[in-house]
């Protein structure tokens, strides 16, 4: 480890000497983190309520909030099986979802200083949640109060009301009676919106929905999605390449 | 195992596998400028395709149903900036409630 490249490190464990100590900054960290876990961790319970929807066993659904623990990849790979589409072509639409955690990881990783086993430990708590509350602090000893705080707070709400919405859902039974399908398009829709920040972003959005539905007729379910997604994604990139020059 | 357990079990390697990846590889490997754009442009595709789909896809067919009126709520309720469960919650009911009457 080497503190000295920041000096709002390490003396966490001796508050009174760190010269960056803040108890009132540290309180109002704590209080937001506290805010947007107990938000966003409630939220588990449509994630739960979606599984038995698209026909995953309760435990099936409750493994993925343990263990794969990000929201959008869970929300795409039951929405991938839940329109017939293969669980393989769910959990690669899921996976590729994933793939911004890792630059989470790496704007998280000079304030979290993690090795070993903690380092094990704070990978599962990167998400966008926690990235977000964490990175945005002035100080590295906030940032890592900003992400802890956050993603263990989601963590224990989302996966409590996984598990009751996945009972509940199971109980329901007839999902669409409640138009819950209509709320997993909302999801997902609510995931895209703040990420239409920008001309590009917009025109990836509405190529990705073209694109899609063009597929749906001729393709198998599930392929529209990926195909679909990532061939926007590459006109994109070339466009963003050119408007760049 | 069946295939639901198999996805699933892909699923929480990946996504896990990609998380930690973040907290461990050296930045310059991944801080490439094409890796970079196509990581932000990655999630506004895939999503877009799956609101397509989850709102107008059918048995290999484009259909408009009660979704898109529950879709249609969403984005007011966006609009209007109400928070997400609520918004859910919205759309879910204009969903149900288009499906009864019509």
């Amino acid at each position: 480890m080497s503190p000295d490249h920041d000096p709002g490190h390490d003396p966490a464990d001796d508050p009174g000497h760190d010269p960056a100590h803040d108890p009132a900054g540290d309180r109002s960290v704590i209080r937001d983190s506290l805010g947007v876990g107990v938000g966003v961790g409630l939220y588990g319970v449509t994630f739960g309520a979606l599984g038995p929807a698209a026909g995953l066993s309760v435990w099936q659904t409750c493994a993925l909030s343990l263990l794969a623990f990000t929201g959008a990849s869970q929300f795409a790979f039951v929405g991938v099986v839940a329109s017939g589409g293969s669980p393989l072509a769910g959990a690669l639409t899921s996976v590729l979802l994933g793939g911004r955690n890792v630059f989470y990881g790496i704007s998280m990783a000079p304030h979290l200083q993690v090795r070993g086993w903690r380092r094990w430990a704070a990978a599962h708590l990167v998400i966008d949640e926690s990235t977000a509350m964490g990175v945005t602090r002035p100080t590295s000893r906030q940032a890592r109060l900003g992400f802890y705080w956050t993603g263990i707070t989601i963590f224990l709400f989302w996966n409590l009301t996984t598990a009751i919405g996945a009972i509940a859902g199971e109980a329901i039974g007839d999902p669409e009676a409640i138009g819950l399908d209509g709320a997993v398009a909302a999801a997902f829709l609510g995931l895209l919106w703040p990420r239409l920040d920008s001309a590009l972003t917009r025109a990836v959005a509405v190529v990705g929905v073209v694109l899609a539905l063009l597929l749906v007729p001729i393709t198998a379910p599930g392929v529209p999605i990926i195909l679909g997604g990532l061939s926007a994604v590459v006109l994109g990139l070339v466009w963003g390449g050119r408007a760049r020059g | 195992m069946g295939d639901l357990w198999w996805g699933v079990l892909t699923v929480c390697v990946g996504c896990y596998a990609l998380k930690l990846a973040g907290l461990s590889v050296p930045p310059v490997i991944l801080e490439h400028r094409l890796t970079v754009r196509a990581t932000a442009l990655i999630p506004v595709g895939l999503l877009a395709a799956l609101v397509a789909v989850q709102t107008a896809a059918g048995d290999r067919e484009v259909v408009l149903d009660a979704r898109l009126v529950g879709v249609g709520v969403a984005v007011a309720c966006l609009l209007a900036r109400i928070p997400f469960l609520p918004m859910l919650v919205l759309a879910a009911a204009a969903t149900a409630l288009t499906r009864l009457v019509t």
